[in-house]
């Protein structure tokens, strides 16, 4: 397995003034649930103020990965560090201010379905800061606008669209300028329209507000056009890491099979079974008797 | 349903709960005539008072004058001790030779405590004793007596 | 045979698991409710929920019950020749018993199913977790309301089903059966302590409140985030809040009268 730093292009935008281009290192991660093993040693990074996707097979434990880098699951092995914190080792109140400094983007929305839209936005400002109305009004109105949503503002979340929603959680995720925002599957099921917003959107959002972007997908042609930086994760271990060039050229037979979306390759397509004409006839094909 | 409408209505839920509060309290309850306490109080010695319970009515002439605040035993005198409160309205109404008896209201129903007032010129004040008390009927004694008279007359 | 008994103790060993996880789960509940200060409004929304919405069926079900104990209790005591004594009958049966027994079964139905599965929905569309990643407690902003309002409407409600239903039987005894009305109401007076039967009636409901209201939202929280997962938990709540209120019910009994 490798692991692969980022392109050699400084960022403009880190604050460490060490030039620490890894804004999360995750290092030799294991992690189990039950008697299924999800992680058996990931190791990889996500570079500052480029977005980072990981690839899998469906079922590969990926939004597990983003909750515990999130520090909602703990890991059992190995660790992960954002901004050189363990996040892992941290207190219930650090991990809440860490948590802070990151928006998450899941799957499905996740909005609060008993506020409408513009209350849902304000609702961590609203939690966390004691601002008064009129400001959390025009912070809200910025992000929504950012994201095209300013029209939709008092409806509830059962009123939108799938994309709609994923534009409103995005805004919310941008209320408190976080450091990195991840989202889990964001182009799942989405129709041609939604799914170019979303693109422009990560897009514009990550270069412009100067942010890290980790996004967890197994749509491939959308996450390599907009990816600096591609992690490839299979059976709980990271198979490749590289810049979608270097993917594309790769010389391992699985990531071309799993780039080119080949049915049969290293990952083969018949499972494995008795011999077939064993089960058909009773006998192997050699003596053709019958039962 | 916007967020006044569920405050006006939790207020509502409220009121309601504080109504029948009130009505259990009130209606349902003794706490009204526990209360009360702007009347007199009487005591009176029983040796047996049977099932009459704190909270039980003190009648005169079948009408409601107080009721039965407390019964303890009296070691001194070998009796139960009751403590009576009676209404203002009854201030100095009964005489020193005043009788306190138990009785049960119907057959089986609750018991109370009946006044019959005397004919002395001197009244009752607040914490004297009623002298002249009869105790409940106890069943137990009442079928002893039937037995034993019958059998004395055979 | 071996496997057999292996499955057995596993189950046990998982029960107790999940029971203890329901303590810290309690606990930490318990101990967010402090800052439901700040947060009145949203005690009130959970008022409303847990509360106003179960109101209606309280007072139907209260009437009835009161008007079923007048019609039972006037059949048997007349047995007796005691018909005056219909008004405490009904009454303390209502506010020792059956107030805050049958009150609880029908929050556990009606409240406690609600709250489990909306907890649960929560749960399976990543509510839960999106709150989580803003830095919200959900013990904070989702659990503690709602238990804390659990424990405040169950009992509320029990005094206002024990009034109601003392008015349903009232009208059955009285205007119906021709019990006297003002035997009725004065010999439940000196029959029903306020304090001893009245009170002891409430101190019952609350119990009650907290547990329902905590089997609720724990079966919620921990359920499988699927809609089978969490319909399997609003069968579970009401099945282990009725059995709770039930069992609870005795033992207070015994404990106070």
């Amino acid at each position: 397995m490798s692991t692969a730093q980022a392109n050699g292009v400084p960022d403009a935008t880190s604050v460490r003034p060490e030039g620490d281009e890894a804004l999360v290192r995750v290092r030799d991660l294991h992690f189990a649930r039950g008697r299924k093993k999800i992680f058996q040693g990931m190791t990889f990074e996500v570079p500052r103020g480029k977005i980072t996707t990981i690839i899998g097979p469906s079922g590969t434990g990926k939004t597990t990965l983003l909750k515990m880098i999130g520090g909602q699951l703990k890991p059992s092995q190995g660790s992960i560090e954002f901004d050189g914190q363990n996040v892992a080792k941290l207190n219930r109140k650090a991990l809440y201010a860490l948590r802070k400094r990151m928006g998450m983007l899941f799957q499905s929305g996740a909005l609060l379905t008993d506020l409408s839209v513009f209350e849902n936005i304000a609702f961590p400002l609203r939690e966390h800061t004691d601002l008064p109305d009129s400001l959390i009004s025009h912070l809200v109105l910025m992000r929504l606008h950012a994201v095209g949503l300013r029209g939709a503002r008092d409806l509830y979340p059962a009123e939108l669209s799938g994309g709609m929603a994923r534009r409103a959680a995005l805004a919310r995720a941008l209320v408190f300028d976080p450091m990195m925002i991840m989202y889990d599957e964001p182009f799942t099921g989405q129709d041609p329209i939604s799914m170019g917003v979303l693109l422009e959107l990560i897009h514009t959002v990550n270069h412009a507000l100067g942010l890290t972007s980790l996004m967890v997908s197994h749509d491939l042609a959308e996450a390599l056009s907009i990816s600096d930086h591609v992690v490839i994760i299979s059976e709980g271990v990271v198979v490749e890491a590289g810049s979608p060039e270097q993917l594309r050229a790769s010389p391992s037979e699985w990531t071309q099979q799993f780039l080119n979306g080949s049915p049969d390759g290293p990952v083969p397509f018949q499972l494995p079974a008795p011999d077939y004409a064993f089960e058909l006839l009773g006998t192997s094909t050699a003596t053709g008797s019958d039962r | 349903m916007n967020s006044r409408t569920t405050e006006i209505l939790v207020g509502f839920f409220m009121l309601i709960f504080f109504a029948a509060m009130l009505f259990l309290a009130m209606r349902v309850s003794n706490l009204t005539s526990l209360g009360s306490s702007t009347g007199y109080a009487l005591v009176a010695h029983f040796d047996n008072v049977g099932g009459l319970k704190s909270g039980a009515p003190v009648s005169a002439s079948g009408v409601r004058v107080g009721q039965v605040e407390s019964i303890v035993y009296d070691p001194d005198q070998f009796s139960a001790e009751v403590m009576m409160s009676v209404g203002e309205d009854f201030v100095g109404a009964f005489p020193e030779d005043t009788t306190a008896s138990i009785y049960t209201a119907g057959l089986l129903g609750e018991q109370y405590i009946g006044l019959e007032a005397g004919a002395e010129d001197i009244m009752l004040g607040d914490g004297d004793e009623v002298t002249l008390t009869q105790s409940a009927l106890v069943l137990e004694r009442l079928i002893g007596q039937v037995l034993f008279s019958r059998s004395g007359a055979e | 045979m071996i496997d057999r008994v292996a499955r057995f103790g596993r189950f046990w060993l998982d029960a107790l698991e999940r029971f203890g996880r329901a303590q810290l789960f309690l606990a930490r509940s318990l101990g967010a409710m402090p800052s439901l200060i700040p947060r009145f409004p949203l005690l009130i929304q959970q008022l409303y929920a847990s509360g106003v919405m179960t109101l209606s069926i309280i007072l139907v079900s209260g009437l009835f019950v009161g008007m079923v104990l007048a019609l039972q209790g006037y059949n048997l005591l007349q047995g007796f020749g005691a018909e005056a004594a219909l008004g405490q009958a009904v009454a303390l049966t209502l506010v020792r018993e059956l107030g805050p027994v049958v009150t609880g079964l029908l929050f556990a139905g009606r409240a406690g199913s609600a709250m489990t599965a909306e907890i649960g929905l929560m749960k399976a569309t990543e509510q839960l977790s999106g709150l989580e990643m803003m830095a919200v407690d959900p013990f904070k902003r989702v659990y503690a309301p709602r238990l804390f309002a659990g424990f405040l409407a169950l009992p509320m409600l029990a005094a206002m089903f024990s009034a109601v239903g003392v008015l349903g039987g009232y009208l059955v005894g009285v205007e119906v059966l021709g019990v006297d009305a003002g035997a009725y109401w004065s010999n439940m007076q000196s029959s029903v302590a306020f304090v001893e039967d009245v009170c002891q009636g409430l101190i019952k409901a609350l119990v009650f409140g907290l547990v329902v209201s905590w089997i609720a939202i724990f079966e919620g929280a921990d359920c499988i985030p699927t809609s089978e997962g969490v319909s399997a938990a609003t069968t579970r709540t009401v099945v282990y809040s009725s059995l709770s209120v039930l069992g609870l019910d005795f033992v207070l009994t015994a404990i106070m009268f």
